[in-house]
Parts: structure tokens; sequence; C-alpha cells
């Protein structure tokens, strides 16, 4: 009777058909489809390269590729997933799809601007792409001065601008949220209201509208730099290659909660609903988000602690950047205080959400230990900083992003994933993840230097468990890209609300109708009420 | 959507689709230029750091690069702007009482005026490029032992007013585009939006160059060499 | 969503006469020697004429505080991007380290 319904009815994918109806597209749900699909062949991209990292680390020496190559593999490997996966990952696939949906709002503000968001985003990937089959580019996604602007004879300039063009991309989606969410929100729902991923993601789209364009402007002074020789960050002149990382840092650092405060929503989300509880403590949890969105921006300089940074610049930043500990401790500590008598059931996501809570949390308190600054002056640019934030970006992110995607995978396509599969996959991550990076903050910790091909014979063992978990992990990535598609055509089909969740989104139909909602929606209760939810017979059409 | 009067209205008038009142179609239009006005801000930071950084290391030279700027066509360049600001803004007027023609008036003496400042630009620009003035091998500045200091002088020199006319001549297509579209009787007493966006664009424009003035042209006017 | 204010052409002109007075300010104190005052007048000029502008020309003085908190918000970020990183090159050359 349900599939009956649900095949007749039209929703957003069945409504029109054809290229045009997608690459013309004003509906924020086939724009965050469109984002899916590009982020996931970037993924697989920097994954690519992941994978060739760890093979030439196998060995003490350099057999597989020579010192050049390497350094263009670990720069490509960062550039990609950075600006063409992690960046975009969350905001832009699922807050896109569901930002709208969870706030009431048949659409965000500004449609076309979201649709030249994701332009954008594929021009900066082209020039990305075209400079990795031109030759590639060495220096780091950092792009440190004097080395891109003055030595470097790698293709600095193409990935320099695919960066700078891709970072409107992200500019614009942080504008339309934020109107969005002031704007375009259903009568009743309050701010308040707003389930946490909304939170998170407004506070993600501060630090995108007041980060990102710095990035754009130094990346413009680069170029300058290289191309027409105004040398402002030339030492040769007095000018001060210091400078260059202050404002570097000041966007990529914000960066970071970029790409993890969207991944903290989803598991506020997942928390909630696979524990059937209110989230503890919601306002704490909504403010903590705001809070690491400021904090974020009063810390860039711990990564300038050995750069020839002043010493008491430098002890102002350690001193405040222990604060973000905070807001991210309240959050973590609110999560477990909601599984506390809930009643838990371990889904898939639910088991990505446990994932997040566990290696956030070691990548969180080993970033504790990176922002003291004596002991920073230890561990600086070894393994341990590469496991540090591997943990943040890998164990939290993708964690989040990988337990999203499984939740709201029945409202995006109608269809449910293979349980069985994916809570093995879900495993298989979490095993590789750890076999992979947990070394690394050994290795670091005896001395192992990054962004190396060779290293001592001492340190081989470590290098080859690192690999092995590269080799799990790498299934553990290829196994939802499989049965995720699977799922398309032969997935049970989804009811409107599988998950018996509260939030708006689950109250119409999946895959939901062209505007959303077939009766716009007022809402009359606090977010997580899970009084009111009754599953099936809430189900629209 | 029967007719080409109706066709007209759909683009314009008519609410899009995901907005429920024009007020909320308004109220969204005007906080996200505020917003994109913020990007804007920080953008323009990135350099004025990078001023603030080097004219407290070098202040002599810095001080010694800005006189060999014309501060009397700096200023006048300044009230140029500023005019072309207060023809903005009674376009905007014009536009909230739904008087198209002068709107299109008060546009068009706003671009003149934006012409006439990028010209005069263009005259500056020009005269660094034969007294040396340009950032490279080529570059050299009297009376200073520090070319490389004052290298950086010009390097900001040319990056900030650059970037603002480059902001001046996007503008300017704007204003063009307001024109034709006010021909074309799209804009009403009820529906100005774009004037009114391309007016707080326009004035923040002429707000960089409120600081780019002193900061470049002024900052030591009574030193040894006047 | 306040009404809308029309202010009257008397208040606009009286803003740009006011702007174009501060430029000749600005231009003539230049050449009088302030000593360290020189750059905070100047700054402080300049300030009063980005005022002008935003309150009356860009119409804040009219707006909901939301852009007015938008605003705010902007000019607090480059507050700090400008302040933590002098605290940097401010302080550089305070400790005598070979290579700092």
């Amino acid at each position: 009777m349900i599939t009956a319904v649900a095949e007749e009815k039209e929703h957003y994918l069945n409504a029109s058909y054809g290229l045009k109806s997608w690459l013309l597209t004003k509906d924020h749900k086939r724009i965050g489809l469109l984002y899916l699909a590009t982020i996931t062949f970037f993924f697989f991209i920097g994954g690519a390269f992941a994978t060739l990292i760890r093979l030439e680390l196998l060995t003490p020496q350099g057999d597989l590729v020579s010192a050049e190559t390497y350094n263009k593999l670990f720069t490509m490997h960062g550039v990609v997933m950075v600006f063409f996966f992690l960046i975009p990952s969350i905001p832009a696939v699922m807050g896109n799809f569901f930002l709208p949906m969870m706030i009431g709002a048949r659409d965000l503000a500004f449609p076309r601007l979201n649709l030249l968001s994701w332009y954008l985003l594929v021009i900066g990937g082209l020039f990305a792409i075209f400079a990795m089959v031109a030759g590639g580019v060495d220096t780091g996604w950092t792009f440190y001065t004097p080395y891109s602007t003055t030595y470097s004879n790698t293709w600095v300039i193409a990935t320099a601008l695919g960066i700078f063009v891709a970072g409107f991309s992200s500019i614009l989606t942080g504008l339309n949220f934020i109107v969005t969410v002031h704007r375009m929100r259903a009568p009743g729902m309050t701010w308040f209201r707003m389930p946490l991923f909304v939170w998170a993601n407004y506070a993600t789209a501060i630090i995108q509208v007041l980060g990102t364009p710095v990035l754009a402007v130094t990346i413009m002074l680069l170029f300058c730099e290289r191309v027409f020789h105004i040398g402002l960050f030339d030492p040769a002149l007095g000018g001060d290659p210091v400078l260059f990382q202050h404002l570097f840092w000041f966007y990529s650092h914000p960066a970071v909660y970029i790409m993890v405060l969207p991944g903290m929503g989803v598991i506020s989300e997942l928390i909630a609903v696979f524990s059937r509880k209110a989230v503890f403590g919601y306002a704490f949890v909504a403010f903590s988000s705001v809070a690491i969105a400021v904090l974020g921006f009063l810390v860039w300089g711990h990564h300038l602690f050995v750069s020839g940074q002043s010493l008491y610049a430098g002890m102002v930043f350690s001193f405040l950047s222990y604060f973000v500990a905070i807001p991210s401790a309240i959050k973590v500590f609110n999560w477990t205080a909601t599984l506390y008598k809930g009643s838990i059931s371990y889904a898939t996501p639910m088991l990505y959400a446990f994932g997040f809570i566990g290696l956030f949390t070691i990548g969180g308190l080993t970033g504790l230990f990176v922002a003291c600054l004596g002991i920073d002056v230890h561990v600086t640019d070894t393994y341990f900083v590469v496991a540090h934030f591997h943990y943040i970006m890998v164990g939290g992110t993708l964690m989040a992003y990988l337990g999203g995607l499984h939740y709201w995978w029945p409202k995006m396509t109608g269809r449910m994933y293979p349980e069985g599969w994916a809570k093995i996959s879900a495993l298989v991550i979490f095993l590789g993840f750890n076999l992979t990076f947990f070394p690394q903050f050994i290795l670091g910790y005896l001395g192992m230097p990054r962004r190396y091909h060779v290293y001592p014979d001492e340190f081989q063992v470590l290098h080859v468990l690192s690999t092995a978990g590269a080799s799990v992990l790498a299934v553990g990535y290829l196994m939802p890209m499989v049965y995720f598609i699977w799922s398309l055509k032969y997935g049970k089909v989804a009811s409107a609300n599988p998950w018996k969740a509260p939030g708006l989104e689950w109250q119409t139909a999946s895959p939901p109708p062209v505007h959303n909602f077939d009766v716009m929606p007022v809402v009359r209760n606090e977010a997580y009420d899970f009084s009111t939810t009754v599953g099936e017979a809430v189900e629209v059409g | 959507m029967a007719s080409e009067a109706h066709a007209i209205h759909g683009e314009t008038l008519a609410l899009r689709e995901q907005f429920d009142t024009a007020a909320q179609q308004k109220d969204a239009s005007s906080l996200g230029m505020w917003i994109f006005l913020v990007t804007e801000i920080m953008f323009f930071g990135g350099m004025f750091l990078a001023y603030t950084a080097y004219r407290s290391w070098y202040p002599d030279v810095f001080g010694a690069a800005s006189r060999t700027l014309n501060a009397t066509i700096g200023a006048l360049n300044t009230a140029v702007l500023l005019c072309s600001s207060f023809t903005m803004v009674l376009a905007v007027r014009a536009g909230q009482l739904g008087r198209r023609k002068a709107v299109i008036v008060f546009l068009a003496l706003t671009l003149i005026l934006g012409l006439v400042f990028l010209g005069v630009k263009a005259f500056e620009w020009n005269e660094k490029f034969q007294e040396h003035h340009i950032p490279g091998p080529a570059f050299h500045l009297e009376g200073t032992p520090f070319q490389g200091h004052a290298q950086l002088f010009f390097s900001l020199y040319f990056a900030m007013t650059g970037l603002h006319a480059l902001h001046m001549i996007i503008g300017a297509g704007l204003l063009i585009y307001l024109i034709v579209q006010t021909k074309r009787g799209i804009f009403s007493a009820e529906y100005y939006t774009p004037i009114d966006m391309v007016g707080l664009y326009w004035h923040f424009v002429d707000v960089i160059w409120i600081y780019l003035f002193p900061l470049l042209y002024l900052i030591d006017r009574h030193g040894p060499k006047a | 969503m306040s009404a809308q204010h029309i202010d009257s052409v008397k208040t606009y002109a009286w803003v740009w006469i006011a702007l174009l007075i501060l430029t000749g300010v600005t231009t003539g104190v230049a050449y009088i020697d302030l000593g360290p005052f020189s750059l905070p007048v100047a700054l402080a000029i300049a300030v009063g004429k980005m005022l002008l502008v935003a309150l009356f020309f860009m119409h804040v003085r009219h707006s909901n505080s939301l852009t007015k908190l938008v605003v705010l918000g902007g000019l607090m970020w480059l507050g700090i991007l400008l302040l933590l990183s002098m605290a940097d090159f401010v302080t550089r050359g305070w400790i005598r380290i070979p290579g700092k």
C-alpha cells in the first residue's frame, strides 16, 4: 500500500527528467545531490593520493616514488581533501538538503545563488584537476611563501586559483544559510526550537562568511607576488613570510571548525533520535556551536609557534587556544548525558555517532597537547600533528558525514540502505581508521617528521601497521559506495519516517515533494519532542 | 504569464516562490547584501593588515614614499567619489518615490562621476610608471637607501587602489545594468530593491576609499621633503 | 520590517557637505606636524566620514538591529585580525634570540 503510494506520488526526483533539469535546477535538494556526486568524486581522488602516500611509506627507502613526486602527492591529497571534500561536505550536501526542510522552508533564501555556488565549486575543482593533470603542485596545502612564490616550479597558480574560486562557493553557501535561518523559518519555529544541526550549520556559515574572504585576499596577494612580482611577502624587500602565515591561518584555523562543526550538528541529531531523548542541555549545545565559531578566530597563531612569530604572541595564542576546549567538551559531555537512560538503538548511524564521540575526543585532547607552546615545539611538523588532525577531520567529520548520510539516505532517495552491510562497514571503518592513525601518534612522538618519503629503519613497524590500516579503511569506504548505489534500485522502499524521528524533515514524504511539504508546517513543539512521534502514523501522502 | 506585461511582472514584482511575503523577500535581500559587504570588509582587511604591519615596521620610508603621491589630486578625487555617493543616494531616494526619470538622471550622474574617478586614477598610475615607482627590477625611489621597503609601500599602493578600482568598475557595470532596467520600467515605488542594493555596494566602495586616501596619500606631509 | 523611511534631500545635502569639509580638513591637517597624533587624527576623521556614509547614505540609522549587528560584527572581526596579528608584529623584536 505504502509502496504503491510512494511510487505514484510526484516528488523532487521524478518531477522532471533530463540533464538540463539537473544542471539548471534551483531546488536545494537536487543541488544537494549535485554536491554529493561532486565531493564523492573528489573524495576518491584524494583517497587515491593517500593510498600512494601510504604505499610509499611501507618501506624506509624511497622505492615507489621520488621525493618530488611524494611532495606533490601529499600536497594534492591535502588540497583535494580540505578544499574540495571536507569544507563542502556536510554543509553543502546535508545542509543544503535538510536545513530548509528542518526549519520548515520551501527552499533556501537565494536558490539561484545556491546553484551558482555549486558551479563555483566545480569550476574551482576543474582548476585543481587541471593542475594535477598538468604536473601537480608541491608546496604543501598551506602554500607557504617564499617557496610558493619564488622557488616552486609546479602548478601553484592553477591550484591556488581553484581554491580561490571554490572559496567563493563556500562564502555564498554560508551567506545563503545565514539569511535562510534568519528569514525563512516556519511559523512557530523559534530559535530555540531549531534542530541542533541547524544551529551548527548557522555557526559554520558565520565562519565561512568571516574567514574565507581573508583566504581569498591571501591567495590574491600570493598570485600578485608570483606573477607580477609585487612582493608583499618577499624577505629580500623587507617583507615578511610570517605575514602570509598569519593571513593563511586566520582563515585556515577557523576552517577546521567549518569542517567539524556541521559534523557535531549531525551527531546531535543522531544521538537524540537513536536514544529517543531530547539532547541534554539543548541551549548549551546550541550556544557552544556559536562559541566555537567565535573562539576559533582567536587562536590561529598556534600554527605559527616555530615560524619566527614573536614569543609573546605565541603565549597569547597558546593561552587562547585552550578556551576552544570548553565548548567542545560541553558538546561531548552533553551527548553522553543524553545517552544516559536513553532507549538506545544500535542502528548504523548511531554506530558512526559513537565512533565520532570517541575519535573526536582523542583528536580534541591531543589538540591540547599541540596548543601548549612547550610541547608543540617538540612535536611540530611530526606525525603527532598528522595523527591529531586526522582524528578530527577523518575520525570526526568523516564519521559524522557517513553517519548523516546513512541517517538521511531514506529521505534523500526513498530507499533504505542494507543495514547488515552498513553495520559491517561502520565497524571496518572504525577499526581501519584507528589502525591507520594511532601508530602515527607514536611515530610522531618518537620524532618522525611529516612530509618525508624516507625514514630510519626503526620506524618501519609502525609505518607498516599504518599502511595496513589504510588498506582496511579503503575497503571500508568502498563498501558504502557500492551498497548505496545498489540500494537505489534494490533497497527496501523507505517510509516517510523510518526512524520515528521528530524533525520536520521526517514529517513529509520520502523522497520529499518539490516544495518539501504538501502543507506548510506550523511548529508547536520543542526540538526533539519524542512524545509526538508515532512513526508510520504520521505518514504523509 | 499570459501577456508580455505579465511576464515582466512575473520576473520582478511577483514574489519568488520560496518567500511568503514581499517584506520577507526584501528583508532577505537586504540581509544578504549586508553579509556580502562584511565579506568585503574582511577581503580588504587582509591588505589593511599588511599595510599596518609594514607601516609600523618602516614608518620613515612609508612617509617618504607617500610624499611622492599627489595629495591635491587625491583629495579632489576623494571629493568626486563623495559626490557620486551623494548622487547615488538621491537615485535610491527617487527609486523609493517611484520617480523613474530622476532615477535615471541620478544613476547616470553617479556613473559619470565614477568614471571620472577611474580616469584620474588611471592618470596617476600612468605617472607612477614614468617615475619608476612600479615594484620590480626597474624600481627606484629618490632619497632613501631602503628601496625594498619603498617597494613594499608601492606594492600595497597598487594592490589596494587596484582592488578598489576593480570594485569601482564592477559598480559601474551594475549602474549601467540598473539604468537599462529602469528604462525598461522594471522598478516602482513598491519594488526598487536592486537600486537599493547597488546603492549599498557603491557607498561601501566609497567607504574603503575614505580610508585609503589618508592611509596612502597623507602619511607624512610635513616631513623633510614636502 | 519597519516602515520605510524617506529622508529629505536637505538631510543628504548636509551630509554630503560635511563629507567634503572633512576631506578638506584631513588633507589640511596632514600638513601640520602633530607628531604622534597625526595618524589618530587622520583615522578619527576617516571613522567620522564612514559613520556619516553608513548611517545616512546606507540608511543604517533606520535599519533593524540585525543589520546593525552584522555591521558591528564585520568591524569587530576586522579588529580581531588586526589586533592579534599586530600582537606579533609589534612584539617581534622584544626578545633578542638569534634567528627570531
